[in-house]
């Protein structure tokens, strides 16, 4: 599934409202997450799972093609972890 | 920065002050949004949302734990585990504020 076929479906369900809106509301709710992120904070959705964000330390790499070392700075990543509702649902068969 | 958790009333607020809908019904529409997300997921569909990142379902294995307790071996039955890989813009945006000290 991608955005675009969420959206339709999304549009599909609520025939009342305007493609437009529909398209605007799932971007929206990803844009807040994704900025949540990025000022530091958690998004925790119970039953979906929680967004966090876990830091790196800054490592020598090596560039797989020559061989070279290069300095990879520390840096942020996003981390999710699987709620228990949505955990169970991809066991149930 | 500010160490702070998002919760689903913040998101469907969000939505509201986007777009004209009653509080009630953002509410709603976050809710829908997450569970047609879970039922593809739930039918082993990957999930990509562009910008955002892609979930995807992976199975796994039977394997043999440890209880960590008594020692004593137990099986850990085969079973799906989700795996969310952000894209990169997602990681760019999450380094351009803020780098860790």
């Amino acid at each position: 599934m991608t955005k675009s076929e969420l959206i339709q479906q999304l549009a599909e369900a609520n025939p009342h409202l305007y493609l437009r809106d529909v398209e605007r509301i799932v971007t929206t709710i990803f844009d807040e997450i994704t900025d949540a992120l990025a000022n530091g904070d958690r998004v925790e959705l119970r039953g979906f799972g929680a967004f966090s964000v876990k830091e790196r330390d800054s490592r020598t790499g090596r560039n797989p093609r020559t061989g070279e070392a290069v300095d990879v700075p520390a840096k942020y990543i996003p981390y999710f972890k699987t709620g228990k509702q949505l955990r169970e649902k991809l066991n149930t068969d | 920065m500010s160490n702070e958790t998002i919760t689903r009333a913040q998101l469907s607020e969000a939505v509201y002050q986007e777009v004209g809908l009653s509080r009630n019904e953002s509410a709603d529409l976050l809710e829908s949004v997450l569970s047609i997300i879970t039922d593809a997921l739930a039918k082993g569909e990957t999930v990509k949302i562009s910008s955002f990142g892609s979930f995807s379902v992976r199975q796994k294995g039977q394997r043999i734990g440890r209880n960590p307790k008594t020692g004593e071996e137990v099986p850990i039955l085969p079973r799906k585990v989700l795996v969310f890989r952000p894209s990169q813009v997602m990681k760019a945006r999450i380094n351009a504020k803020r780098s860790p000290s």
